[in-house]
């Protein structure tokens, strides 16, 4: 019990360690690991995109080999997910920004439901254009 | 922080007036975000086709290619913000972060000027023979 040691490794705020997982931090988390995956990924892929258009049959003809192939494809059904779960949860925090939804049950009922609308979505946008 | 004079108790202390600028941009952007994104979901499911001519000749007519510009703003400047937030929580070394924001910053620009252009030069070439 030498008072530096056991004094140094005590937390500064005891509360900050004592916790545990709930949707509302789920979702949270979620939202910001969507956020920066479109933009340190989805922005890249994006102007890809535009500069194989901008850049020609030949340039596009590239793009479209690897976006169309199981690797390409995996990176952007991650990318419709990451939107539509990013866009779910952004328009949960406009309702919180207002000052709605901070009740318990209300706020665990909506951050379990916008990761199930996120899936929904992403099924549905790669249904219309799969199944067509 | 002194204590003598009053700017010298508030100097550290964050900013005044302006603290809700940051925020209030990350919403103002994410609703053109919104409605650009989903215009650019909804357009690519209904999209004809994937091909070469397809692509060139949806982005060639000007509402597509105008709302192709302001999305690449809205995303690009909503991202710089988003990732400047995300920089300042994770990267605990001062150095380390500034540099971080800095090559953000420059990037985010050089990315949206890249991706501005790239819409324009499709939406402006000439030789392509399309409507």
């Amino acid at each position: 019990m030498s008072a530096s040691t056991s004094q140094s490794s005590r937390p500064l705020s005891p509360h900050l360690s004592i916790w545990r997982w709930g949707p509302a931090m789920a979702v949270s988390i979620l939202h910001r690991a969507a956020g920066q995956g479109m933009a340190f990924v989805g922005l890249p892929v994006l102007l890809w995109f535009l500069a194989a258009v901008a850049g020609g049959e030949a340039s596009y003809a590239t793009f479209q080999d690897h976006a169309g192939s199981w690797y390409g494809l995996t990176v952007l059904v991650g990318l419709s997910w990451a939107f539509f779960e990013h866009m779910t949860s952004g328009l949960r925090h406009f309702v919180l920004d207002l000052g709605a939804g901070y009740e318990l049950d209300t706020n665990n009922f909506w951050s379990w439901l916008v990761p199930v609308i996120a899936i929904a979505l992403t099924a549905l946008f790669w249904a219309a254009i799969l199944l067509r | 922080m002194g204590n003598g004079t009053s700017i010298g108790r508030v100097r550290g202390l964050g900013s005044s007036q302006h603290g809700a600028h940051h925020w209030l941009l990350q919403r103002f952007t994410a609703i053109g975000n919104l409605i650009l994104v989903v215009w650019l979901v909804v357009s690519l499911a209904l999209m004809p086709s994937y091909d070469y001519a397809a692509m060139q000749a949806w982005l060639v007519k000007p509402i597509p290619a105008t709302a192709m510009i302001l999305l690449i703003v809205s995303t690009f400047w909503h991202a710089r913000l988003g990732v400047q937030v995300f920089m300042e929580d994770y990267v605990y070394d001062h150095g380390l972060k500034f540099a971080s924001l800095a090559a953000l910053n420059v990037l985010a620009l050089a990315g949206a000027a890249f991706g501005v252009l790239s819409v324009l030069r499709i939406a402006l070439a000439t030789s392509t023979g399309g409507v």
